[in-house]
């Protein structure tokens, strides 16, 4: 009885689930297997193959900077979830600070800063370095080319989704629980087999949730692509907007290349989350 | 601490909510409040002159942009926007007018229409003119910053020259990057032709893989021209009159092999709920104080008759320094340019897919 009227609290989010996720999703399928007159055809699916070349940049890009966001995401997780309780309130604070800005408007921001003319490349001229750098190699180099480039892509994404690595990382490792640790070193463990047998296979759910939150934006972004990219580095994310907003008109190819990106990284998400079972079993055992 | 981050997170997310619903949420009442949708192109407008109307009429103006004909397309087409007037270019008007997607206007309503300048009636896009009113118009060209180029630009082969190798911003849509291609190749830009569009966008291609373009742009333009990030660009010519502002080093040239000239024009959709408000607001916006106040505002030449002539007088009156004659020839261009120049006519349903196509393709090479 009680648990009947608890479910009816979650009718809202299931009714929104339903209207905002499943009703899309069928659509962009139904699109994806039709013609632009509304007939079945495969020739959507068939097309895909001239895009390989995008498939490829996209998940190297979203891979590179997922483990970029990891290998700099996970150590500042273990860092603050050592400190005191303050400091970790100021720390997530300052963490989540950025994404209270508009994050086209952060995105733009860098534009600005790593333009040829920009204010890093600026900053790098007053205090010299290219003179410095030209007297040693005999160079004319005048800027660095950061912007337009795939590192400025990789560098807009850990910029940006950065946060939603530390985010899951640093809420399972604060809630460890410390009795294990203290047992493992009882037991006679060094620091680095501690990390290794404990805490890091207790803190997988939360680096698979941060890979996922993480990775899934990166690899459809199209906004970091095309303001950072300078509309060069064309990724899944572009090819799909183009399709739906206009610049080539044609949803039902867009709705494809989204279905066939979903599905890939569903895939790669169910192999991880498998993965990450297993670990945790281990550990449980 | 948790609780708190989500509580504030869900508030963020439920005020873009109630944002969104307070834009879209008006408009059919009957004697309730009146009001018009307007969809536009950004910074296409000023502003002072929609709390004008507001303060005139009664009516309440939304007030919406989008980024490109394309996109407005693709948003009237999935059914997704309750706009009452838009304004489209001339190529896109056509192709609503031939899918039946704006209705015929009630030109008693609109006195004004009266003012505009013969040449910009009965144009290719609506021969009759029964469904537009022009509302400005204008000319691609190139852009380019003198101090990073060895001599004036006269040709549209700077777009494809490997000598200003990544100093070259190349415009994000289809239309206009395939119609320099074409324009340069010595092709109209309303052909149908395969091989012709095929040449262009080899052309493209070729210039891509040689690094000719730091980037593909539509209005980063700005920022990157005024900053003097690249040599040169292809866009509006009102643009560039906003971009000089910022930046004195700025040239515009209409290449010798000529160009693609435009009119943007004000329409009514077919299922427009507020069509007298409509027919109030294109009629107001088409007045010459307002064609006047506008032009100063956008740089974008109006196409009322006595605004045209009385610019350069508003300018001295309002600024107290008489109006440099050469800007104001790259804002309304003379007639013998606009004879050199080409308007985009709507293409085929065959040639639209092909323009689709080799744009995506475009997009993928690296």
């Amino acid at each position: 009885m009680r648990q009947n009227k608890l479910s009816l609290f979650a009718a809202p989010y299931v009714l929104w689930m339903a209207v905002f996720v499943v009703i899309p999703i069928l659509m962009v399928v139904v699109y994806a297997f039709t013609s632009a007159s509304g007939g079945f055809t495969l020739d959507n699916f068939a097309r895909i193959g001239s895009y390989a070349v995008v498939f490829t940049r996209s998940f190297k890009l979203a891979i590179i900077a997922t483990l970029i966001c990891l290998l700099i995401g996970y150590p500042i997780s273990c860092f603050l979830a050592r400190e005191g309780a303050r400091f970790q309130r100021v720390a997530l604070m300052l963490i989540m600070l950025p994404m209270w800005m508009n994050f086209l408007l952060r995105t733009y921001a860098w534009m600005s800063i790593l333009e040829n003319t920009g204010l890093l490349n600026r900053f790098f001229a007053a205090i010299g370095l290219f003179d410095l750098i030209n007297g040693i190699f005999g160079t004319d180099l005048e800027y660095f080319k950061m912007i337009n480039t795939q590192g400025a892509v990789v560098l807009g994404m850990v910029y940006n989704f950065l946060p939603f690595m530390i985010l899951p990382i640093y809420s399972v490792i604060v809630k460890l629980d410390h009795r294990l640790i203290e047992a493992a070193r009882d037991l006679g463990a060094d620091s680095v087999t501690v990390f290794r047998r404990v805490t890091l296979p207790l803190s997988l759910p939360g680096v698979l949730s941060g890979v996922t939150m993480v990775f899934v934006p990166a690899v459809s972004t199209f906004a970091i692509s095309q303001l950072l990219g300078g509309g060069q580095q064309l990724l899944l994310g572009n090819l799909i907007e183009m399709q739906f907003k206009g610049t080539a008109y044609n949803p039902q190819l867009g709705s494809a290349v989204a279905l066939v990106m979903m599905v890939i990284v569903v895939i790669c998400m169910t192999v991880m989350n498998r993965f990450g079972e297993g670990e945790e079993q281990a550990v449980v055992l | 601490m948790k609780k708190t981050l989500s509580l504030t997170l869900a508030l963020a997310l439920s005020a873009g909510l109630l944002a969104g619903c307070g834009n879209s949420g008006n408009g059919s009442g009957e004697n309730e409040e009146r009001v018009v949708n307007v969809c536009s192109w950004g910074e296409y407008i000023d502003e002072s002159l929609i709390s004008q109307f507001e303060e005139e009429t009664g009516i309440t103006v939304n007030y919406q942009t989008v980024p490109s004909n394309e996109e407005l397309y693709s948003i009237l087409s999935m059914g997704g926007a309750n706009y009452d007037v838009i304004v489209p270019s001339d190529y896109m008007i056509s192709q609503l007018i031939e899918e039946d997607m704006l209705q015929p206007l009630d030109y008693e309503k609109i006195p004004n229409f009266s003012k505009i300048a013969d040449r910009f009636k009965n144009l290719s896009y609506d021969p009759e003119n029964l469904y537009t009113v022009p509302y400005a118009w204008g000319t691609l060209g190139i852009i380019y910053n003198s101090t990073m180029v060895e001599e004036p630009i006269t040709s549209w082969d700077a777009m494809f020259d490997t000598q200003y190798a990544d100093q070259v911003l190349m415009i994000n849509n289809s239309r206009d990057a395939l119609g320099i291609a074409l324009i340069d190749l010595g092709y109209s830009v309303n052909t149908d032709s395969e091989e012709e569009l095929q040449a262009a966008f080899d052309l493209l291609a070729q210039a891509k893989r040689d690094g000719v373009y730091q980037a593909w742009v539509m209005d980063e333009v700005f920022d990157k021209m005024e900053a003097g990030e690249a040599a040169i660009a292809t866009y509006y010519a009102g643009d560039y009159l906003s971009m000089l502002e910022n930046n004195p080093d700025l040239e515009f040239v209409i290449p010798e092999e000529g160009s693609n000239w435009f009119v943007d024009a004000m329409c009514i959709l077919k299922d427009a709920e507020n069509v007298d408000e409509a027919h109030e607001w294109i009629n107001f916006m088409a007045s010459t104080e307002a064609s006047l106040k506008n032009m100063d505002y956008i740089w974008y030449a109006s196409p009322n008759q006595e605004a045209l002539e009385q610019y350069p007088e508003y300018y001295e009156e309002t600024y107290g320094e008489p109006l440099d004659m050469e800007l104001y020839e790259i804002m309304a261009a003379p007639q013998n340019v606009l004879e050199n120049c080409e308007a985009y006519l709507v293409r085929p349903e065959a040639t639209r897919a092909l323009y689709n196509d080799l744009w995506t393709e475009l997009g993928i090479i690296s």
